[in-house]
């Protein structure tokens, strides 16, 4: 082969590989989840993380994260998507040890390994999310008061950090860097292999029982009791009513079934459709989910159902529909996350709804959850309390009813979670968050010239563009 | 199923290779990096691949490595049933016009080479009696169009010589299978802007699969390009020198 064949060469032999595109990715429009902000970048994909990422500003996974923590700081910026990285490295039986790219997808782990016994430890509302991305936001879920957060299940990361290495940490080995990037949003390096323990599982399927509940306060004190005998709890409540029945709701708590009570078979998984990008802004209208949470309510019945069911249905009910953030339209909406300590027969949590109340904010989705205690990642957004996570359309008094919250929260003790923000103000983020100092101190330390960022980090952490 | 796969740790080829190794075949993987060869070999091993997933090197561009790779899989495999060729070289046809050493590479990867590969493992699956070659060609093959006319002109002949190899060796128990993708979003086709009907590497890989457990001599993956094709096939001359598709 000739010396002029040879840089080709490397690109092209084994797979199906383009050798013209390696030029800057075009430019491009990229939202996250909740479609605002919409901001101008160049994203690039390929199956080669580790050398695509090279220089850049930002890996980005599925694109899950409701706010701009997974857009370019800039139109001149070029983020990489990791999707295409996504193979499977490695599986210990004895350990529950399994190591992938970190495009590797949860839905693919989850139908991989639940026929064969293991189950992630900790797993978001979205099977959607690549590993990489369950790192960066450090997610919890249904059973954070028992698991806490993904990080606490994390061994290893292989990153590529601002200055160009590609190294290894644990909490054995550069212990700063795997601390601050267990929920540091992608700002502290690429994130190119997760390494995690999977849990046995008894079956693939959940035993779970669900009970409604007429008023705030019993549903509270019901997921508050229910957190300590079930390893999954979950509320869904109705913020779009009012007077007495503003806040009432479902409670769901779950564990895995035992083989005995268990179908024999396993569960079966199912292609989800996805919606044709038709939705005009004014779709989803106030009355539509007044009824779609009448029903919900309604159709539960005052008697507590328990059964089998499905784990997809049981962690991911909204997945049945792809790309369901389509229905808000081109406005898009946000999800308000933030976690209120307990205590104090939660007056807190009762001043949430009377800001939510007095700001009129369309809350079409509420979803309870309770928190344990704060993990590993310096800057996870869990601490002991309960977690609210609030779907709100876009509209001209977003960032009025963000700001009312977000004082509601500095002034409770609580925090909100970056993977769903895009409206926090970066003195609010602080006033509630002052571990942003620690974090950003080891965050300076592996990229002193400030290479990583994102629109998020602009904003909240005020990094330059 | 034992199978040769030339193109597995990529795009399609990837995603291919992993509903073999979900249905229990045994796949033997050629290519030119080593050890992303044994990344992908982990990656099938733990989707369920039978047996130990072999690697051996193989290189598009240098036809001299296609025996040695075909025989390491035979060894590896104790014969094989099907050969998969996945592999090829894009480039746009901005950045080929103006780099004619690009361009030999592409033809003679995409055409002269793939050829050589598939005669070479044609050889060697009639001599066991049969079996299956599928070969990944293109829509672009099927119509002179402005964005990939050189890339076109060897994927068009590819799927020539292709048709006529499954024409002439069927009856002898050798079922050639050309799959045509349309666009899909691979690293490939990274750099370009999707149009409406690109589909995920694993909806091309679920047809290309179903071609192959078939018998299907030409697919078009996803199949909605069937219909595309079918209407790009017959625009009048007129027509496809007025737009840009």
């Amino acid at each position: 082969m000739s010396a002029l064949n040879t840089t080709a060469a490397r690109k092209i032999t084994d797979s199906a590989a383009s050798v013209g595109t390696q030029s800057p990715a075009p430019l491009t429009t990229l939202s996250g989840w909740g479609r605002h902000p919409v901001v101008s970048g160049h994203e690039r994909r390929g199956e080669d993380l580790e050398q695509l990422c090279n220089g850049v500003a930002l890996t980005r996974g599925l694109g899950r994260s409701y706010g701009d923590a997974s857009l370019p700081a800039g139109p001149a910026e070029t983020v990489v998507a990791s999707p295409l990285a996504d193979r499977l490295l490695g599986f210990d039986a004895a350990s529950g040890i399994v190591r992938a790219e970190a495009g590797f997808p949860l839905w693919r782990l989850n139908r991989l390994f639940l026929p064969r016994g293991w189950f992630t430890p900790v797993t978001p509302g979205t099977h959607y999310v690549t590993l990489g991305g369950m790192v960066a936001a450090d997610v919890h879920g249904k059973s954070h008061h028992r698991d806490g957060c993904f990080g606490e299940h994390v061994t290893t990361l292989k990153m590529r950090v601002a200055d160009g290495r590609v190294l290894e940490c644990s909490d054995e080995h550069e212990r700063d860097l795997f601390r601050a990037t267990l929920g540091g949003m992608g700002l502290t390096g690429h994130i190119l292999e997760v390494e995690f323990r999977m849990h046995r599982i008894p079956s693939p399927w959940i035993w779970q029982e669900t009970e409604r509940f007429a008023d705030f306060d019993s549903l509270l004190n019901a997921l508050e009791v229910a957190g300590r005998m079930w390893p999954m709890t979950v509320c869904w409540a109705d913020f779009v009513g009012s007077g007495a029945r503003f806040g009432r709701g479902l409670l769901m708590k779950g564990r895995w079934a035992e083989p005995a009570e268990a179908p024999a078979r396993a569960p079966r998984f199912r292609h989800a459709p996805a919606l044709p990008p038709i939705f005009p802004n004014w779709f989803l209208q106030r009355w539509m989910w007044q009824t779609f949470n009448w029903l919900n309510y309604h159709k539960h019945g005052a008697r507590p159902h328990v059964g089998i069911v499905h784990p997809e249905t049981f962690f991911y009910p909204l997945d049945v529909i792809r790309n369901w953030n389509l229905a808000y339209g081109k406005r898009g909406f946000t999800q308000y996350q933030c976690v209120l300590p307990t205590g104090d027969n939660h007056a807190g949590h009762h001043r949430l709804l009377q800001v939510l109340q007095a700001h009129r904010a369309d809350v079409f989705l509420c979803v309870i959850k309770d928190c344990g205690p704060e993990g590993k990642g310096m800057l996870s957004f869990p601490r002991p309390g309960i977690s609210y996570a609030l779907d709100i359309p876009i509209g001209p008094r977003i960032q009025s009813i963000v700001d009312a919250l977000n004082e509601l929260v500095v002034a409770e003790g609580g925090r909100i979670y970056l993977a769903k923000d895009a409206f926090t103000r970066s003195e609010d983020f602080r006033a509630m968050d002052p571990r942003v100092d620690a974090w950003n101190a080891v965050r300076r330390k592996w990229d002193p010239h400030g290479r990583l960022r994102s629109a998020q980090s602009v904003r909240v952490f005020g990094d330059q563009t | 199923m034992k199978v040769v796969f030339l193109g597995a740790t990529k795009g399609m080829g990837r995603a291919l290779a992993r509903l073999l190794a979900q249905r229990g075949d045994q796949l033997f993987l050629l290519g030119r990096d080593l050890d992303d060869l044994q990344r992908s070999a982990a990656d099938l091993q733990l989707f369920g691949a039978a047996g130990t997933v072999g690697i051996a090197t193989c290189d598009l561009l240098d036809p001299g490595t296609f025996a040695p790779g075909l025989a390491a899989a035979a060894a590896g495999l104790g014969g094989f049933d099907t050969v998969v060729v996945t592999a090829g070289l894009f480039a746009t046809q901005e950045a080929l016009e103006t780099d004619a050493a690009l361009t030999g590479r592409l033809l003679t990867a995409d055409f002269t080479n793939t050829i050589l590969f598939c005669e070479a493992a044609r050889q060697q699956l009639l001599a066991a009696g049969g079996g299956t070659l599928c070969v990944f060609s293109s829509v672009a093959g099927e119509r002179g169009r402005k964005p990939v006319i050189l890339y076109g002109a060897a994927k068009a002949g590819l799927s020539h010589y292709l048709e006529g190899l499954d024409h002439k060796f069927r009856a002898q128990g050798l079922r050639t299978i050309t799959v045509k993708p349309g666009f899909v979003k691979t690293g490939m086709t990274a750099g370009l802007t999707p149009p409406p009907f690109a589909a995920e590497a694993d909806e091309a890989a679920r047809t290309a699969l179903k071609a192959i457990e078939r018998g299907r001599p030409e697919v078009y993956a996803p199949g909605i390009w069937r219909w595309i094709m079918l209407v790009i096939r017959n625009l009048p001359r007129a027509v496809m020198r007025r737009i840009g598709f």
